[in-house]
């Protein structure tokens, strides 16, 4: 917008004679009469010190709003130094277009080399030359070493993206078949053999058991879990460091052996059957120092202040803990529980040595075997069987269904509350 | 003239006042939580560090039966009373190493990517992704591994016994890579394979740490150096890369101590040998935790305990591991933040 000022008379302040510091002999008078010009700029400081009277002091009569002047020339857009211009965005698109091109014409035409993979790399490989010669053409090797970055770093982002959305796909693509029959998620393998088709059995044995295996982790895991964080960071002491370095250094025990800790102990030593129970005991063993270590976390960052205002109003520590610091770190404590909770849901060692697979749906935990949904994917997945591997892939589609339910259910409750389009808080 | 300080008049019969005393010990229901709290502390002590201790404690006997041999000897033969992790330890090693070397750049390059170079509305949806990536299970990984990526795999496998064949590591026994028809089935069920697989497992993992971090550069520096006029990259390579490297360090090294306990993924894809080799395109191979995977259901006494002995040799090296890199975060700059 063009504003012209009608009248550019800015206050006009003469000051008589600037002294830095009263050197002479101090006027006592000198203070009152600086007052003047106080009034006049309050802003100015030095006025203090001045041992004169100022002798020109000019101020606007009237304030002029500023008016838009119809015959200025329009407005220029600012310029973004953010994004691409016009012609460097149709270079970078005719840059890939012409790697296509000649990936097509290199792969397809003149060397021996068939298959979508190489064609991907190869383009990818002429996309890197090209764009030094292009950017060569203008630029210096400081922009062509920039634009190469950028291109290299874009396609290994690209790379992992294509990698998970192939992992994604190629589970939904072979295994929506035997999702589609209603059976699979409502009856179990009692009595249906392997190479059956997919309108006999299912794998309500397997979902039931893995909810049921969770559930009682959980119930051993977040109690011990979240109050070992509030011992650690509420209690604190020489203890609770020990119980600190203990826990985190059992962040690092491979699930394959807190499997084989719980086969040893429970089903060796103890002589107890496989059962539902020893699998959740292997899934605690495996998640308790996970959710004790983010618990931890989430517990350390609620600010101290709110702490303090709760205990100078007189709270006990109790009070101060469960009205203040874990309703605070709820959103936090649930991110935690449930990312600790799909991990042990996915884990298939733990549950692979501890819980036997039973072939039809078994709710008692305890004294037989039970299976689950990562145990029954890989079961099938080992028998070689086609029709069975089929299953194996319905099943870990159904696996990866619960886990992304689970891991939503988590990002919503990390929100803070009553945002729903802020940028979340990374933790 | 001087000035005097007034004269108190000393009271006798008041006392000097003396601070109150502060008792910091809990008090009523404050001690009842105190002590409470204490308890699923020393009850989660016993639980974790009696893992650990346990494993210690039943490996013994194995170290005292088998002696140093049980770390050099390359067999796990119970039959005959030949037990010994060298082939096992090294092929963990391979496997992780070999994961390590394409999880580490599609980690850094993703966490550059998602901090540096995406727009702004993308970036939460793109953390979101990483973040479920890591949820994922390592089964499904290993379904993916197995049944899509393992053709593709032994294809460039080929393809580099053809063209690098002559350096030892690159080499597979027994592949015919230059008749017409190679003997494919050598180069699938490798290393290779399972670790495409864990290292699917362990991007998302460094890559969250390292984007983290990443974030946690501070703005004044990168806008610092475009002001001076430094490109995009400059700005990345002077501020953020020196910055971000405690991140990249210990990010890497939490997901090497992940590759090095993933079992499903390997027992899926690898087919199981005890050869002592470094040569991961090539047939078979083995690991610690797939072995206890295999043979824990026919493992009786001797055995047992010696697996629970390797168990416990794998989990002191991620512990190791582990604990490395989080002094690497925590001492590095880029640490100061990340958990208050």
């Amino acid at each position: 917008m063009t504003t012209v000022h009608p009248d550019s008379g800015a206050p006009e302040v003469t000051l008589g004679k600037h002294v830095a510091a009263p050197t002479g002999p101090t006027v006592p008078g000198g203070l009152e009469a600086a007052k003047p010009a106080t009034a006049a700029a309050p802003g100015d400081a030095k006025a203090l010190y001045l041992d004169e009277a100022p002798t020109t002091i000019t101020t606007p009569k009237l304030t002029h709003r500023p008016v838009l002047d119809p015959d200025a020339a329009p407005a220029v857009r600012r310029a973004s130094l953010g994004k691409p211009t016009p012609e460097e965005r149709l270079l970078a698109a005719g840059t890939w277009v012409a790697s296509v091109a000649t990936a097509w014409l290199l792969t397809q035409r003149l060397l021996p080399l068939p298959g979508v993979a190489w064609f991907v790399i190869v383009t990818f490989l002429c996309g890197l030359s090209f764009t030094v010669v292009i950017t060569l053409l203008t630029g210096t090797r400081v922009e062509v070493v920039d634009r190469l970055a950028q291109v290299v770093v874009t396609g290994g982002a690209l790379t992992l993206g294509v990698a998970l959305f192939s992992t994604v796909a190629f589970v939904a693509v072979k295994g929506y078949e035997p999702v589609l029959n209603l059976n699979f998620l409502g009856s179990d393998m009692g009595g249906v053999g392997p190479q059956d088709p997919f309108d006999r059995g299912g794998i309500r044995h397997a979902i039931l058991g893995s909810l049921i295996q969770v559930g009682i982790a959980i119930v051993i895991t977040l109690p011990l879990g979240i109050g070992t964080a509030v011992f650690m960071t509420e209690v604190g002491g020489r203890f609770a460091r020990i119980v600190r370095t203990v826990v985190e250094a059992m962040t690092a025990l491979p699930s394959v052996v807190a499997g084989l800790f719980i086969y040893t102990v429970w089903i060796v030593t103890l002589g107890q059957p496989r059962s539902g129970f020893a699998a959740s005991l292997a899934i605690s063993v495996m998640m308790l120092p996970i959710i004790a270590r983010a618990a931890d976390v989430v517990l350390r960052v609620v600010p101290g202040g709110l702490r303090e205002a709760s205990l100078a109003l007189g709270a006990s520590r109790w009070r101060t803990v469960w009205h203040v610091v874990l309703p605070t770190a709820r959103p936090g404590l649930a991110t935690a529980l449930i990312l600790g909770v799909a991990r042990g849901i996915g884990e298939t060692s733990p549950v692979l040595l501890t819980s036997g697979a039973a072939q039809f749906t078994v709710l008692n935990p305890f004294g037989t075997s039970m299976n689950s949904l990562p145990l029954f994917v890989y079961s099938n997945v080992r028998s070689g069987d086609p029709t069975a591997i089929q299953r194996a892939y319905g099943a870990a589609f159904v696996l990866l269904v619960i886990v992304l339910v689970f891991f939503v259910i988590a990002r919503l409750l990390a929100r803070p509350p009553g945002s729903s389009t802020r940028k979340r808080k990374s933790r | 003239m001087s000035t005097t300080l007034p004269e108190r008049e000393r009271v006798d019969d008041k006392p000097t006042p003396t601070p109150r005393p502060i008792n910091k010990t809990f008090t009523g229901v404050d001690a009842i939580f105190a002590q409470g709290a204490r308890a699923v502390g020393a009850t989660v002590l016993i639980i974790t560090g009696g893992v650990g201790l346990f494993l210690g404690y039943q490996g013994y006997p194995t170290l005292q039966r088998y002696g140093w041999s049980f770390f050099t000897e390359r067999e796990w033969n119970p039959e005959a009373d030949v037990i010994g992790i060298a082939a096992v330890l090294l092929g963990t090693i391979v496997i992780a190493t070999v994961a390590m070397t394409m999880a580490f750049p599609l980690a850094l390059l993703t966490a550059l990517y998602i901090s540096e170079y995406a727009p702004p509305r993308l970036k939460p949806t793109l953390v979101s992704i990483v973040d479920l990536m890591a949820a994922v299970p390592s089964v499904v990984y290993g379904l993916w591994g197995a049944l899509l990526i393992m053709e593709y795999a032994s294809q460039f496998a080929l393809f580099v016994d053809r063209t690098l064949g002559w350096i030892p590591i690159f080499d597979v026994v027994g592949g015919n890579p230059d008749a017409p028809a190679p003997t494919i089935s050598r180069y699938s069920f490798s290393a290779f394979c399972a670790a495409i697989a864990v290292a699917m497992m362990v991007t998302p993992m460094a890559c969250a740490v390292m984007r983290q971090v990443f974030s946690q550069t501070p703005p004044g520096e990168k806008e610092a150096a475009l002001a001076l006029g430094a490109t995009r990259w400059g700005m990345i390579r002077s501020v953020v890369l020196p910055f971000g490297r405690g991140g990249i360090i210990g990010g890497s090294m939490l997901g090497l101590g992940r590759a090095l306990g993933e079992t499903i993924a390997v027992v899926l894809i690898l087919s199981t040998t005890f050869e002592f080799k470094v040569r991961p395109f090539e047939l078979g191979g083995n690991s610690v935790s797939a072995l206890i995977a295999n043979r824990f259901a026919e493992a009786d006494g001797n055995q047992l305990s010696a697996l629970l002995a390797a168990g416990f040799v794998l989990f002191l090296i991620t512990l190791v591991i582990n604990t490395l890199a989080a002094m690497v975060v925590n001492r590095s700059r880029s640490g100061a933040g990340t958990d208050a």
